[in-house]
């Protein structure tokens, strides 16, 4: 048996510190009156579809062992975006880099960021040969990172996966993907760029314990500079207002009061 | 590549006259399935229309696809050129082989805008192109407005899950600009009254192609297509098991003629295919009724249809958040009211 000329599996995962969006709908997002943002004074955590990419990436390692030579989590921020790195590093990745950004700069663009992520890309010795990230993030909802990134490396994408099987011996990997109206396989060749739907996995909670270790992991800070980018947004943004208000709360008493409501409305009985 | 080439010699001294800025002309990227174009696209056509200048469509496909399609593509109205392209490789139209044509026909071309729905393929494959070309792109807009003397193009577009609206500006030095359409904000392109000319394009074939169709699954249903319907019937948590779901919406769905939506809860339980999940992760849709049938409604949920004309809300719970958007909520236990519902709507037909 001669040892395998292949490469361990590098996997990075770019995470995003967001807004919490609660589930409860009396504490939603404020607009400042402004009209320069939001009300950002609320609880933050990691972009949900970024925990899965975590969960993922861990998940692989679980899977392939020792083929699974490091996991690093990424993030683009402020100071206190190091906290989602931490989580990161809870859940299990094993080191992660911090691109600080200052306090007052405006978020960057997915274009940027995209930037950003090939240019740490290529400062990777052993290199990288999966990037696994959120299909979107939950603030901007712009959903482009991911694309933008593959296209700049001109790597294969496989968007919105359910599924991903990797084999690190063919240095492929099989994906299952929603699409409008059902889903989609397709199988890409490493290096390889994955965003995450929701149904690709259930992420972990991490374990104080874990929480603890992740305190001595190692968090590599650079700065846009460090990595020769520039993260002004090129959108210009105007203003951000309130949605118009729906005049809801009109309840009925009865099914036939529904009905009603509905030939009113001319839904019904026309 | 569209335009005579002494036009393009001297464009730069052209746009420095101001009365004669370059007009729009937008590229649509326009998607079909089975023979015929998506209804997202038709929108897209509607946004790009505003814009206030020329529309090219471009079809992409196998050459059977095209063939099927392009007779339909050019009696869209709103079109002023249409391109198309086909290659057994663009069946299924993967990002990885598509983007070089993109690539290709916008190099060195007058398209000031490339325009597609917010779908699932164009979601992937338009960022991939703006990068490729170094430009930003601008996700799921609900408006749009052009403005030739400064050549800046102003869009609106939902945030953090539709609960701000972010107003945004991509000025004359992002060329060409990306843009997404979310299509319940747009009227459908009219699919008749024109007839315009297609022009075939070269295929732009790639060799050692790392990516690879294995197969397509789509969810098979005889109702109308979700996102397109004018009636949804949805169903959340409360539907207990996937027999009960549709056991109990299915009448419903029936007797309105309506499309079945699912909330996230409903889908993560197993209840109902993820292709029928409304919300911001989900399909946006804005029919003309909606009714939501056990759903607490998360605002993740009311993201995908808060926009519709009027919302009906079943629900046990007087204070679930769903009522609060509801032009016409009905506090009762869904499975008695949802069959009394459907036979005194049966009664009046």
């Amino acid at each position: 048996m001669r040892p395998t000329a292949a490469r361990l599996l590098n996997i990075l995962v770019p995470v995003k510190r967001r807004v919490r969006l609660t589930i409860d709908y009396a504490v939603k997002i404020r607009v400042n009156p402004d009209q320069k943002g939001v009300d950002l004074n609320v609880k933050h955590s990691m972009n949900p579809f970024d925990e899965i990419a975590v969960e993922e990436a861990v998940r692989l390692r679980e899977k392939l062992k020792d083929e699974v030579k490091s996991i690093k989590v990424v993030t683009i921020g402020p100071a206190k975006a190091a906290e989602t790195l931490r989580t990161g590093l809870a859940m299990g990745a094993d080191s992660a880099i911090h691109v600080e950004t200052p306090e007052s700069s405006p978020p960057p663009e997915p274009l940027g960021v995209a930037k950003a992520l090939r240019a740490l890309i290529e400062r990777q010795k052993d290199g990288v040969d999966l990037v696994i990230l959120g299909k979107q993030a939950i603030d901007d909802d712009a959903g482009q990172t991911g694309q933008m990134l593959a296209g700049l490396l001109d790597w294969p994408q496989a968007t919105f996966a359910s599924k991903l099987v990797v084999d690190p011996t063919k240095k492929e990997a099989n994906i299952t993907q929603e699409i409008d109206g059902g889903l989609q396989e397709v199988k890409c060749k490493l290096p390889l760029i994955v965003t995450t739907d929701l149904r690709l996995n259930e992420p972990r909670y991490a374990s104080l314990p874990n929480i603890m270790k992740a305190k001595k992991k190692p968090i590599e800070k650079l700065s846009p500079s460090d990595l020769g980018i520039d993260l002004t947004p090129r959108l210009e943004t105007i203003k951000i207002t309130e949605p118009p208000k729906r005049q809801g709360g009109g309840k009925v008493e009865s099914v036939d009061e529904l009905i009603a409501k509905l030939k009113e409305a001319g839904v019904v009985g026309r | 590549m569209l335009r005579a080439r002494p036009l393009a010699t001297f464009k730069p001294l052209v746009s420095r006259t101001y009365a004669t800025a370059a007009s729009p002309h937008a590229l649509v990227y326009l998607e079909h399935r089975g023979g015929v174009i998506e209804p997202g696209s038709l929108s897209a056509l509607t946004a790009a229309e505003k814009l206030g200048g020329q529309v090219t469509g471009l079809v992409v496909g196998s050459p059977e696809e095209v063939q099927q399609v392009l007779p339909k593509a050019q009696k869209l109205k709103g079109l002023t050129n249409l391109l198309h392209a086909s290659s057994p490789s663009y069946e299924p139209p993967l990002p990885e082989t598509v983007s070089p044509l993109l690539e290709k026909v916008l190099q060195g071309s007058s398209f000031t805008h490339v325009v597609s729905a917010h779908s699932a393929s164009a979601k992937s494959l338009l960022p991939r192109v703006a990068a490729k070309l170094d430009v930003p792109a601008v996700s799921d807009i609900t408006s749009v407005e052009h403005d030739r003397s400064t050549d800046s193009t102003t869009f609106t577009r939902p945030i953090y899950a539709g609960n701000a609206i972010a107003t945004v500006r991509a000025s004359s030095d992002i060329a060409p600009k990306f843009f997404t359409v979310r299509s319940t904000a747009f009227s459908a392109a009219p699919t008749d009254g024109a007839e315009v000319e297609a022009k075939s394009i070269d295929p732009v074939e790639i060799s050692g192609a790392r990516s690879e169709h294995i197969k397509t699954e789509l969810t098979k249903s005889d109702r109308p297509e979700l996102g397109a319907a004018s009636r949804v019937v949805s169903g959340g948590r409360a539907l207990k098991d996937a027999k009960t779901f549709n056991e109990t919406l299915e009448p419903l769905a029936d007797v309105l003629g309506a499309a079945i939506g699912a909330s996230r809860a409903a889908v993560d339980a197993g209840y109902a295919d993820n292709s029928l999940q409304v919300g911001q992760t989900g399909k946006v849709v804005a029919p003309e009724l909606y009714i939501a049938v056990g759903i607490s409604g998360a605002i993740q949920h009311l993201a995908g249809m808060k926009d519709s004309k009027l919302i009906v809300a079943i629900n046990k719970d007087p204070d679930a958040p769903i009522f609060q958007v509801a032009d016409a909520g009905l506090v009762a236990d869904l499975f008695e009211a949802v069959p009394e519902l459907v036979k005194k709507l049966k009664d009046q037909q």
